[in-house]
């Protein structure tokens, strides 16, 4: 199993960590040319939406990524990564992969002030350390979307298939729970990159 | 009370984690704001003038008036950080007040202490401060800095002082690295430094926030430069909007910073970039910003 992780910008580096704590292997992409390397899901980090949507369509992948998507490359989004995959953001005009049937609403606890961490369950996992930097979460989710965890009323996280979307950060804490949630829906189907697009 | 303090100086200095591989751009106005949004800045620092100008005006530079920066707090949905003047822990809570996302103690602007520096750990907004070695980076630290950057010479267009605080601070924490943990109590008494910043430095092999490269970057190049020597970002101050064609150039920027490694799209990112900022350099200048703050 291979992870490709978007290097275009943010905290990518703490994601490449918790797979290889996990002995899981991944690279980075930063380019079209990276593309050309099969993988069996993807990682979109935590960073700033605005910066990484435009980088991964003017370095020529964001097509590439949205067909595989599309066709259920599994993927996991956190902080500005499900944004990425939002199909809906209400309170901007952009939308990115628009692979997840939900409403997300950017900087939704306002500026770095408003930056929280808690501890609450996700899914069936009791007691997930969270932290939530100028975080997004999820207004509204279309049929389909399986809620994973709320926080004060509002979705944190959620699963759509094989893709997951997480307003906070688990990359920043030692729990890789979440990390291996994902690393099963990868492993459900082991389709590589070649195979999806066949 | 104290947990609370101290989760939300991991928060600022995760916010920080965020901003990697980003670069962070000056801008005076809205409308440069929108620019460097667009143009893929991962955050923009609001000042009424940036460094070149301040250069050249000379006199007394402080902290931006508070409208002009929450007229840009609005044009943009990126972080926006502020300057205060070194000391100035009263700019430091106006600043806070406006709901910066973060302040810069910076030496761009004139200092107001000779001595302190602000304690930032009494502000729940982060700081970024700036140093030419170790030891100020580890000093910042222990007084409450999220984030860390070098102190180039800002205003200068030339990137020299941005070097030589990038490789100075890379050479002491190698050095940190290899000693043994006994010579660790030592060295700390020769920075001025708390021994578990040292420790933490000595297991880790770098700083415990996050280290960008500011002051004089001006091109691509630059920017990919600092990034090669280990910078974790750049902030990208006169470079782009005293250059001809500041929307190509901060774009440039961002694409090289991204991909600072690969020479040909280095080199294609550098063409046809229009004039860069004339800059001057640091044996023309009478006034080394660099020297302010210890």
């Amino acid at each position: 199993m291979r992870i490709a992780i978007s290097a275009v910008q943010g905290a990518f580096i703490e994601h490449q960590q918790m797979l290889s704590s996990l002995g899981v292997e991944c690279f980075e992409l930063r380019q079209r040319a990276d593309l050309h390397r099969s993988f069996d899901g993807l990682i979109l980090p935590g960073g700033e939406s605005t910066v990484q949507g435009k980088l991964l369509r003017e370095l020529g992948m964001f097509d590439e990524l949205q067909q595989l998507l599309r066709q259920g490359l599994p993927v996991l989004g956190t902080c500005a990564g499900l944004i990425l995959l939002a199909q809906h953001i209400s309170n901007d005009e952009q939308r990115y992969f628009a692979t997840m049937p939900l409403t997300v609403r950017r900087n939704a606890y306002g500026r770095q002030l408003g930056s929280f961490s808690v501890t609450a369950r996700c899914g069936s996992l009791e007691a997930v350390p969270m932290r939530f930097i100028r975080a997004p979460y999820i207004e509204s989710a279309e049929a389909g979307v399986e809620i994973l965890a709320e926080v004060g009323g509002k979705i944190v996280a959620a699963r759509y298939q094989r893709q997951l979307g997480l307003a906070f950060h688990p990359e920043l804490t030692g729990d890789s729970r979440l990390h291996q949630l994902f690393l099963s829906l990868v492993r459900g189907d082991s389709r590589t990159k070649e195979a999806v697009l066949a | 009370m104290e947990q609370q303090a101290a989760d939300r100086y991991q928060l600022n200095k995760e916010l920080a984690q965020m901003l990697k591989g980003g670069v962070i751009m000056d801008v005076t106005t809205p409308e440069q704001a929108r620019i460097a949004e667009e143009a893929g800045a991962c955050a923009v620092m609001a000042l009424e003038r940036i460094p070149a100008d301040i250069r050249a005006a000379g006199g007394v530079s402080r902290m931006s008036d508070p409208k002009m920066i929450k007229g840009i707090q609005q044009a943009v949905s990126i972080p926006v950080m502020a300057k205060c003047r070194i000391g100035h822990f009263v700019e430091a809570q106006i600043l806070e007040a406006i709901e910066i996302d973060y302040i810069d103690e910076s030496e761009v602007l004139s200092p107001a202490d000779d001595i302190y520096h602000i304690d930032k750990t009494k502000f729940r907004v982060p700081f970024v401060c700036g140093a030419r070695d170790l030891g100020e980076a580890l000093r910042r630290i222990n007084e409450g800095a999220s984030m860390i950057r070098t102190k180039g010479e800002p205003g200068t267009g030339d990137v020299v002082q941005a070097v030589r605080h990038m490789r100075l601070m890379n050479a002491e924490i190698a050095k940190i690295t290899a000693m043994r943990e006994d010579e660790l109590f030592n060295e700390a008494k020769e920075l001025q430094v708390p021994y578990d910043l040292v420790l933490y430095v000595h297991q880790h092999g770098r700083l415990p926030v996050v280290n960008f490269a500011a002051g004089g970057v001006a091109t691509p190049a630059d920017a990919a430069l600092m990034m090669q020597l280990g910078a974790e970002g750049v902030f990208v101050g006169s470079g782009i909007f005293k250059s001809g064609n500041p929307q190509k150039r901060a774009a440039a920027i961002v694409k090289a910073v991204t991909n600072f490694t690969d020479q040909e799209m280095l080199a294609a990112l550098s063409e046809d970039l229009g004039e860069a900022m004339v800059g001057i350099n640091e044996q023309e200048i009478e006034l080394l910003m660099a020297e302010r703050g210890r």
